[in-house]
């Protein structure tokens, strides 16, 4: 916690002198500048919200945005009522087929209502951590096999930096269509557009990490390394015991980096592939064109935005907790 | 209402008794059995005219007959029937040309076919402001000032003459190649002497713009309004609410209905492949009751439950529109230029004047329209016109379903064509804007009428 406080005094870059002395100070840093921060933002925002005329109508001001998050938690407590006279009426119905037609299995079908606005933040967060811990796990065993070799180092490089600035909207056409030739299943576990979702997430997410895992094994401190050929560690005992804990703070530097690029990768994709989610949310809001519309895509902004920083925050937590070396977490 | 439970459960109990003695005495051929497959997904465009659907599923159509659909809106038509054609979709609200044309194979070839006509009229061709301030001197006024209604495409023409001698493209919108309003829009533009362009899918051209006085190309429909108002064309042809959005926007002006350039067209329908039909033909004769149904359902009682419709397809999973924009078009009036509301009762027809029944002379014109702008290059004859149109549109499932809905007291026999009849084909069209007379037998005589259009014989 130390470290924070500190860090953030560095970050405003200034001191009241008369209020500069211990609690109150760091309190005055910690709630209310940022208090102030947003309350400036809020007025700002209505402000030149009032003055924007669009087609749709005047831009959404917070009041607005405010409103819309009632009605969408509303449109979700209805939707579920809706679901729960769904099932009765299923089970009614099935009731009554086996009565006429004992040979009848009755099913239980899944709902087919529309998915309401959290339900697509719920697919939104599980299709970027699938497709982030699918990409962990590509990423941290190439990392480590690129950082400890040279010569595989210099053959994975280029293409490496090749496929690192590629946009998500490129991968995802030909995700789509590989998808769809290749998982051709009667009966499929999951849906394609959330395989494509998170495959293009992977893809681009891999890259950040795998940069950041080899060069942090390739920084191990030679003392380390020298360490372990004294004792003759065989290669995987040396994996374990001295590169891993050596370059784990590297590793979760690039996991970091690399949710946040998902993150912004999965909005984008779903918005283009249509694919369930906070992208398509927000498309499909586009494409509405009500007078709620453009307060609704504010809402879905700040969302996107916020968990975008719970995601980053979370994943900080977790590299201060394995990182021996703070120097790291920063 | 706990008094009356003892007696429906009787009533229910006698009507399962009754069903159950018919069923044994009449050949069990002519009972409908389950469906095969119970989960579906219907794809649709956000249109009004996608409202059966809708309908079916909220009203509890499709349960009713023990089917459990989900809706989806797609972003474009071709994303549609790319996803009816891999099976991603069981079935979609789509575009008149789309069946057709996917079976004779312009642009993706799959043998796509229809049991169900969605709905007659719905669409109208909006222009942008500014041209709709110099298309006005050239309209005629009532004698309150209002202009006179159909607008021709004759007041266009002089405004497209000068972007042409200015050397600007007059660039406009529809919404696929083989849309109803890429049809209706060449149709008004042709009445009115101005050139929309042929195809030419021999020479790999598909672009339609080979001769073109206007250039037309393709935008989604929700796109309609933003593309317009960013100036990339200056006018479009779309359903609604498309246009009446621009109306609210106050950034065009709806020139004319297809309710005026032909009167009760038929433009939706819902397609399903081949396969499909013949795999599950239980299910499919199920989901043809129940848009049957829902059709009955949105024009009843002279558009009574109308307003209710509007709420429905106001839910921002279906078209999800303004309430006011959709009831605009949908309750039986079009407000053309800001104020100027007029009455236009049949605007939006879902199941009068036998909307629903699929006929072939509807499926013919389409393909008289592709033969006239060049998208079939070659003459064909009157049989293959005939031949193609049997292929794609199924009125025989619509009468199983029809009968059935009869047999059950659902519907009324009087509501539909009498089937004994019925041949499939519409008396001689007349209510055309540029009166001439479309006979859906003669499709070869008929292309021949038109001064603007490749004729019999003639290949580019």
């Amino acid at each position: 916690m130390n470290t924070t406080s500190v860090n953030a005094g560095k970050l405003y870059g200034f001191r009241l002198p008369q209020l500069d002395s211990g609690l109150v100070g760091s309190a005055i840093r910690l709630v209310a500048l940022p208090l102030v921060g947003i309350l400036a933002f809020l007025l700002l925002w209505s402000v030149t919200a009032q003055n924007i005329d669009t087609s749709l109508g005047k831009f959404p001001g917070p009041a607005a945005v405010l409103e819309q998050f009632d009605a969408l938690y509303s449109e979700h407590q209805r939707s579920r009522e809706k679901e729960q006279a769904f099932y009765e009426r299923q089970e009614e119905r099935n009731a009554k087929r086996v009565a006429e037609d004992p040979s009848y299995e009755p099913r239980i079908r899944a709902y087919t209502g529309k998915e309401t606005f959290i339900d697509q933040i719920v697919t939104s967060l599980v299709t970027v951590m699938s497709g982030f811990l699918l990409a962990v796990v590509i990423a941290v065993p190439l990392g480590i096999a690129t950082g400890l070799s040279k010569t595989l180092n210099s053959a994975v490089n280029p293409i490496v930096q090749i496929f690192k600035p590629v946009s998500p909207l490129a991968w995802l056409p030909l995700v789509t269509m590989v998808v769809s030739a290749l998982y051709t299943t009667p009966d499929p576990i999951v849906a394609k557009s959330f395989l494509n979702s998170m495959i293009t997430v992977t893809l681009c997410c891999l890259w950040p990490m795998v940069i950041n895992t080899a060069v942090g094994v390739a920084g191990i401190d030679s003392d380390l390394v020298n360490v372990s050929k004294v004792l003759r560690l065989p290669a995987l005992r040396h994996v374990q015991k001295i590169v891993l804990p050596a370059s784990v703070p590297m590793i979760f530097t690039g996991m970091r980096l690399s949710l946040g690029v998902a993150w912004m990768v999965l909005i984008a994709a779903e918005m283009l592939a249509q694919n369930p989610g906070l992208g398509k949310f927000v498309w499909d809001e586009f494409q509405n064109g009500s007078s709620d519309s453009l307060a609704r895509i504010m809402a879905a902004v700040l969302v996107i935005g916020f968990i975008g920083f719970l995601l980053d925050r979370g994943m900080l937590a977790m590299q201060k907790l394995v990182s021996w070396d703070n120097s790291a977490a920063q | 209402m706990q008094w009356k439970k003892p007696f429906t459960k009787l009533a229910a109990t006698l009507a399962l008794a009754m069903g159950f003695v018919s069923s044994a005495t009449t050949v069990s051929a002519e009972k409908l059995g389950y469906p095969e497959k119970e989960e579906l997904t219907f794809g649709f465009i956000k249109l009004t005219d996608m409202a059966p659907i809708a309908i079916a599923y909220e009203k509890g159509f499709f349960e009713d007959e023990g089917l459990y659909v989900t809706i989806e809106a797609q972003a474009n038509w071709k994303v549609l029937l790319d996803g009816v054609i891999d099976g991603r979709l069981d079935g979609a609200h789509m575009l008149a040309g789309q069946p057709i044309a996917a079976t004779m194979g312009f642009g993706t070839k799959a043998d796509i076919i229809t049991p169900f006509s969605m709905d007659l009229n719905g669409n109208g061709i909006t222009v942008s402001n500014a041209i709709w301030e110099e298309m006005k001197p050239n309209i005629p006024k009532m004698a309150d000032g209002r202009p006179v209604h159909p607008i021709k495409a004759d007041a266009l023409k002089p405004v497209v003459e000068k972007y042409k001698a200015d050397g600007k493209p007059f660039n406009m919108g529809m919404v696929f190649p083989v849309s109803t309003h890429n049809y209706e829009l060449r149709y008004w533009l042709a009445a009115g002497g101005i050139h929309p362009g042929y195809y030419a899918p021999h020479k790999g051209d598909i672009s339609g713009q080979i001769d073109a006085d206007a250039l037309l190309s393709v935008t989604p429909p929700p796109q309609m309004p933003a593309t317009l108002e960013a100036g990339t064309i200056y006018g479009y042809c779309v359903g609604e609410p498309w246009n009446q959005q621009a109306v609210f926007k106050d950034i065009g002006v709806p020139v004319v209905t297809d309710y005026e350039i032909w009167k009760d067209n038929p433009e939706k329908v819902f397609g399903i492949t081949r396969e499909f039909a013949e795999k599950y033909p239980n299910t499919t004769v199920r989901v043809t009751r129940a848009l049957i149904r829902a059709a009955m359902w949105l024009d009843e009682n002279n558009n009574a439950n109308r307003p209710e419709a509007v709420k429905i397809l106001s839910q921002s999973n279906y078209v999800g529109a303004d309430y006011e924009v959709i009831a605009n078009s949908m309750t039986g009036t079009f407000e053309y230029e800001k104020g100027d509301k007029r009455e236009v009762p049949d605007f939006n027809v879902f199941f009068r004047y036998n909307a629903t029944y699929p006929y072939y002379s509807d499926a013919i014109w389409y393909l008289t329209q592709m033969r006239r702008w060049g998208q079939i290059s070659e003459d064909k004859p009157d049989d293959w016109y005939k031949e193609l149109a049997a292929k794609v549109y199924r009125p025989d499932i619509y009468e199983a379903a029809a009968k059935s809905l009869i047999a059950e007291k659902l519907a009324k026999a009087e509501q539909f064509p009498d089937f004994a009849t019925e041949d499939g084909f519409r008396d001689p069209q007349t209510h055309f804007i540029d009166g001439i007379v479309y006979n859906g037998k003669e499709p070869n005589q008929y292309i021949d009428k038109f001064s603007i259009g490749l004729k019999s014989g003639q290949k580019l």
